[in-house]
């Protein structure tokens, strides 16, 4: 199993393969549809004038992104009262839900790995080629699992999201994921759908 | 009457932490139909050591704990509202220890409640008076990803490749074909609760009801057994596989009921659990309570 460290080499993108299966360490942020609608209105297309904290907290996680990975996880944080937080439960969400946006926030703050379940279609499968990204499948549902490998929580963004949707920065060591979507055009998703749409056909064609 | 806050309480976490012994063998019997070493056989070693680790740790199998939804079966003598109360203070309690993630977010204002505790429907709570001395409480956690994939069709359906008919050939094409449209992202291996008939609203709550059957619980007609064992295989030979890697289960079981329609309505409705399958139920009777625990159910006195 490969080992990668965060943020990534536009050579060590590039080396992965759909079907790696791969451990990542490093500092990632979590992001999910909150997070994205607002990159995109505020920043990317700037529809909407930033307002309270956005520019600060914008100033703070671009270092954070860049080169480095967006985690598609609304998690379960213990230690709210005190700040003193610690994840106990932090499987991926369903990532298609940001198909509309990932591709732009991407570009945006050069973000090389995306991190979620399910995975995404044509527009983010094109930003990988160009960043260069690529989408890093984790196993939906191994929540506890996966916590275990949350080292340290660095800090938080936009907790006024609330905890599921709020930026958490996070330390990770070895967390477990497959490459399904590479910097090659290549996507297993795409695969998987389209074998399966012919075995439906011939499933109801019987 | 008794307080059973805390018993509720109990009942969440161990829904939340600790997955059914009876899922836990369909996934166990899954991961050995994949290939060694294949990306499958991988998700499902990492499902199995997850389970594992969320019982001996008591936290959340998923993240996503889901809308709670509660089925109260209560005889006469207890009060359904005392009953709401309690339960909506054990469910702001079971946030607390992190046993369930704040999940209620107003649609309107964005605003998360922080606690669950939304409008009348979050958590959900079905009611429902019963004969006898024993209150039964049933719950089920079901998470955001599974619930979006679910779907509802009207028959006669005509679609480019596909008709469906009003009758069990055209029930069989388009759970199939809800299952092909999910791929992994409903957490695949998932279990499909099917309700034919109802009207749109009693359909898809019929199609949760039925995800409370034991896992190798047929369906009490034996042409609905036929069918549900027939979809649960023909669901397999598309190939989706456990995350949509592709591989050999992409369902683990199918549960299905037929309802009473009006003559112009023939509603299918499809719920997609995913394979972290979160249901446990909880029985009183007269003074002692029994909650289960570790797959069992065992005595617990209120």
């Amino acid at each position: 199993m490969r080992k990668l460290t965060l943020p990534f080499t536009d050579d060590a993108i590039r080396e992965l393969k759909v079907g790696d299966p791969i451990l990542l360490s490093g500092v990632m942020v979590t992001g999910r549809d909150a997070v994205h609608k607002w990159m995109i209105e505020t920043f990317v297309k700037k529809a909407r004038v930033p307002q309270g904290d956005d520019l600060a907290v914008y100033e703070a996680i671009k270092p954070l992104l860049s080169g480095s990975a967006i985690y598609h996880c609304g998690p379960v944080v213990a230690g709210l009262d005190t700040k003193d937080y610690r994840f106990v439960a932090a499987g991926p969400t369903t990532s298609i839900r940001e198909e509309p946006y990932q591709g732009d926030v991407m570009r945006h703050f050069k973000i090389k790995g995306v991190i979620g379940k399910g995975g995404m279609g044509p527009k983010t499968l094109a930003a990988c080629q160009e960043v260069p990204g690529a989408y890093l499948h984790a196993i939906g549902g191994a929540a506890s699992l996966i916590a275990q490998t949350v080292t340290k929580v660095i800090g938080v963004y936009k907790l006024d999201f609330g905890v599921p949707e709020a930026m958490w920065v996070i330390e990770v060591k070895d967390f477990p994921a497959v490459v399904t979507m590479d910097a090659h055009g290549g996507s297993l998703h795409a695969e998987v759908e389209a074998k399966s749409k012919a075995a439906l056909e011939k499933l109801l064609a019987a | 009457m008794r307080d059973l806050t805390e018993a509720f309480v109990e009942l969440i976490r161990l829904t939340s932490t600790d997955l059914s012994p009876d899922v836990e063998q369909t996934l166990v019997a899954a991961r050995e139909r994949e290939a060694a070493g294949s990306a499958a056989r991988g998700a499902m070693d990492a499902i199995l050591e997850n389970v594992a680790l969320s019982r001996r740790n008591s936290t959340p199998i998923c993240q996503d704990t889901g809308t709670p939804i509660f089925y109260v079966r209560y005889p006469e003598g207890w009060s359904a509202r005392k009953l709401r109360e309690q339960i909506r203070a054990a469910v702001a309690a079971a946030t607390k220890k992190s046993y369930l993630r704040p999940n209620a977010v107003d649609a309107l204002t964005e605003k998360n409640s922080g606690n669950n505790l939304g409008d009348e429907a979050f958590p959900t709570i079905h009611f429902e008076e019963v004969e006898g001395d024993e209150l039964v409480v049933d719950l089920l956690l079901k998470g955001g990803g599974c619930e979006n994939v679910g779907a509802q069709y009207s028959l006669p359906l005509r679609q480019r490749d596909f008709d469906a008919g009003r009758d069990l050939k055209g029930v069989r094409k388009v759970v199939l074909d809800a299952v092909q449209k999910a791929q992994g992202q409903g957490c695949a291996p998932g279990i499909l609760g099917v309700a034919i008939g109802g009207d749109r609203g009693s359909s898809y709550y019929a199609s949760k009801e039925v995800l409370f059957r034991k896992m190798d619980e047929a369906s009490p007609d034996p042409l609905l057994a036929g069918l549900e064992k027939q979809l649960t295989g023909e669901a397999n030979q598309l190939g989706i596989g456990p995350m949509g890697f592709g591989g050999q289960t992409t369902v683990l079981a199918t549960k299905m009921t037929g309802m009473h329609r009006l003559p112009a309505s023939f509603f299918v409705s499809v719920s997609y659990m995913c394979w972290a399958h979160r249901r446990r139920r909880m029985t009183v009777h007269g003074r002692s309570a029994s909650a289960p625990s570790g797959g069992e159910e065992v005595a617990y006195h209120a």
